[in-house]
């Protein structure tokens, strides 16, 4: 994986849980430009380990001068999101990788239609600026529960092709009332919990949707759990798994090597054969199929756990 | 400017011809003397001095004759060249991706000077000069995919990316080994490759594809293939196959060492900025079998590798017909002797 290492320009709070970082390459230079719906993987060193979070970009996808992102304050995750809104301040030197694309447009759609539920409003706002750049015709969606959470706002050009529905305003969104009638060749893009994202996904089918008309990306960050051990084949080296740590991130401070992407369960760059397992994988990441996770002969350490007496890992 | 470009030909009298440094800087294809398909990917570029995998984009005493013959099978089959629509952008990447890296590594022969979208294009060896805007397809003469590709050596796929799966959406493709562009134009990866013998079930295509798709921008890579061609031609297209498809006819234990060529097509994948899409250019190197015996250790290792080959592998590459004349000349280079791991000449 490519890394740069840039420098903080600027933190912003959005809102009372949301800030906004900028960084910009410390001499100046041009960034690389990217797509719309790229993320970046940000690294946050903590004592002896490396944590590493993934965030979508929501500045302008061909403007090289600087990368934004938006991070929403987590206080039962593991500690990622903890660390940037309390360790991260302006003129401090960061390490992110190069932006990579997960959840892009489809740019064959007549028109695209995107529904962001809280923070999963940000791939968005990178797509959109894409989307007046290539001039396609688009509708925007963004749900919050309440005007003081949704940060977004802020962030949103004013438009007449810009929604904003605020639930607590008595504007709930009305997915039924959206879909329903767009022109033939629409793709939908949905970001945010999955009850949006298989909301979404009923009402298409339904209306008859083709399903490679309908994206969407639950972005999630590894979920923590109870504590637990993995074994390394290759040496026989046990690694202790935290409860506040992905086996990625274990098996990386015990300076085991694997390769990764997207850290969310989703680019398929971490899978890893099991040789040995004697209990439950707790399957997080949405890269494996259903029979490979029953089978238990595979892994996607960035997002998953375990439960029981032994894994071992073709490592 | 510092290099010579031959006047050769690749079609009619084929006046193409390796000078002694091109037969130096061949990309042989084989680093031990057996071969199967397997997923050989590396990183790119990176490689000694002087050899094709030193540079992004390798331009060599070929390049001019090279874009002529490009230029004469064009103006005879339009559809060598296609874009569906939504390629636009990530033909604009791979025209960046191209005047950026040759213009770095290429300075006496290539120039670019870029003013916010405000673009100035120097090519000295085509002679061409031209200012355009960036992202701006009303200011080039055709489609940016097709104007950089009608001045950079080898074919080009753009590949679409989307339910977890590649497109060939786009490309330029002139100098191919025996497909054709206008069949598999918007098919996927696995359709696309139906037709190899043995790779799918072997799992090749399954692990092809997810290396693919999790190339990132910033980190590029190759791969070398390999098939085996009759005179030095570049179209060997189906199209055209009752042009070059009799000529296999032609080769004797005479002339078997002038007329048969190995054909090795260096394959680089980027993954393009602005589209997301990827770009795979397809670099087609030639060489006869003569010039290889010239470096002793090729000659040893070529005759090991096509006289051991699976059938399946000779008939697909197309010369399972003069497989034994090519192996018995070659037979006169291979005294048994060890050969070096790796693929580059002792000597
Ligand atoms: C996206 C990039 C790629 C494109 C556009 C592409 C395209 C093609 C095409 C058009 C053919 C000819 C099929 C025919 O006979 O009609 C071919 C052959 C083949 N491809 Fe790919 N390919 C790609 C990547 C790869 C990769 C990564 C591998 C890795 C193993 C691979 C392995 C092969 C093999 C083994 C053959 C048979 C070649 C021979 O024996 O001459 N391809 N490919
Ligand atoms: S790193 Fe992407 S799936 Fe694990």
């Amino acid at each position: 994986m490519k890394k740069l290492c840039l420098k903080v320009a600027a933190v912003e709070q959005l809102s009372p849980l949301v800030k906004r970082f900028r960084f910009e390459d410390p001499t100046g230079a041009s960034l690389p430009v990217f797509s719309g719906g790229a993320h970046l993987t940000v690294e946050m060193p903590e004592g002896d380990m490396i944590r590493r979070n993934s965030y979508s970009l929501i500045s302008d996808p061909y403007d090289g001068s600087g990368y934004e992102i938006a991070v929403r304050r987590e206080d039962k995750g593991r500690g990622g999101s903890l660390y940037m809104h309390t360790k991260v301040a302006e003129g401090d030197e960061i390490t992110v990788s190069v932006p990579s694309n997960l959840f892009q447009l489809d740019l064959r759609a007549r028109k695209h239609v995107l529904i962001g539920g809280g923070i999963g409003i940000t791939p968005f706002l990178s797509q959109l600026r894409q989307l007046d750049m290539e001039q396609k015709p688009y509708e925007l969606h963004y749900a919050a529960r309440s005007r003081e959470e949704a940060a977004g706002i802020r962030l949103l050009p004013q438009a007449a092709h810009i929604h904003v529905h605020i639930s607590e305003e008595g504007a709930r969104m009305d997915l039924g009332a959206i879909l329903d009638g767009q022109p033939l060749g629409t793709h939908v893009y949905t970001c945010g919990p999955d009850g949006l994202i298989s909301a979404v996904a009923d009402q298409t089918a339904r209306l008859g949707w083709p399903k490679t008309s309908v994206h969407s990306e639950a972005f999630t960050a590894p979920p923590p759990g109870e504590p637990f051990d993995v074994v390394v084949k290759s040496s026989g080296k046990t690694v202790h798994v935290k409860a506040d740590q992905s086996l990625l991130e274990a098996l990386e401070a015990a300076k085991v090597e694997i390769d990764y992407s997207c850290r969310g369960g989703a680019c398929g760059r971490c899978h890893t054969k099991v040789t040995a397992c004697d209990g439950r994988i707790l399957h997080n990441d949405h890269w494996l199929s259903d029979d490979e996770r029953a089978a238990q002969q595979d892994i996607m350490p960035c997002m998953s756990r375990f439960k029981g007496t032994r894994l071992e890992l073709d490592l | 400017m510092t290099m010579q470009f031959n006047d050769e030909t690749f079609r009619g009298d084929y006046t193409y011809h390796n000078s002694p440094e091109a037969i130096r800087r061949f990309p042989f294809p084989f680093d031990q003397d057996t071969y199967m398909y397997s997923v050989n990917i590396e990183q790119h570029p990176g490689g000694p001095q002087g050899t094709p995998f030193e540079k992004m984009f390798d331009v060599d005493e070929h390049y001019v004759a090279e874009m002529k013959d490009r230029e004469i099978t064009l103006a005879e089959d339009p559809l060598r060249c296609q874009s569906l629509p939504h390629m636009e952008l990530a033909g604009w990447d791979l025209l960046e991706l191209i005047m950026v890296s040759k213009a770095r590594d290429y300075p006496d022969l290539f120039t670019l000077h870029r003013d916010g979208n405000d673009w100035h294009w120097v090519n000295k060896p085509l002679g061409i000069e031209k200012n355009f805007t960036f992202l701006d397809a009303t200011t080039l003469p055709c489609g940016p995919m097709e104007y950089i590709t009608r001045q950079t050596q080898g074919d080009f796929a753009l590949l679409h990316e989307r339910d977890n799966n590649l497109w060939m959406d786009a490309g330029m493709i002139t100098s191919q080994a025996d497909w054709s562009l206008d069949f598999d134009v918007g098919m996927n990866f696995f359709e696309w490759h139906a037709p190899v013998p043995k790779a799918r079930k072997m799992g090749v295509f399954d692990k092809a594809l997810k290396f693919l798709l999790a190339v990132d921008q910033g980190q590029h890579y190759r791969r070398l293939n390999w098939t085996m061609t009759v005179n030095p031609r570049l179209d060997t297209s189906p199209e055209n196959y009752h042009k070059w498809g009799p000529e296999k006819r032609t080769v004797t234990p005479e002339n078997v060492g002038q007329k048969q060529f190995l054909r090795v097509e260096l394959q680089t994948f980027f993954r393009l900025p602005r589209s997301n899409a990827l770009a795979f250019p397809i670099r087609c190197y030639l060489m006869n079998l003569e010039d290889i015996a010239s470096k002793p250790k090729w000659g040893r290792r070529l005759h090991r590798v096509l006289r051991d080959i699976d059938p399946a592998l000779a008939e697909y590459k197309g010369f399972a017909v003069n497989q034994k004349i090519i192996v018995d000349y070659l037979s006169q280079f291979d005294d048994g002797a060890p050969t070096t791991p790796g693929i580059f000449p002792d000597v």
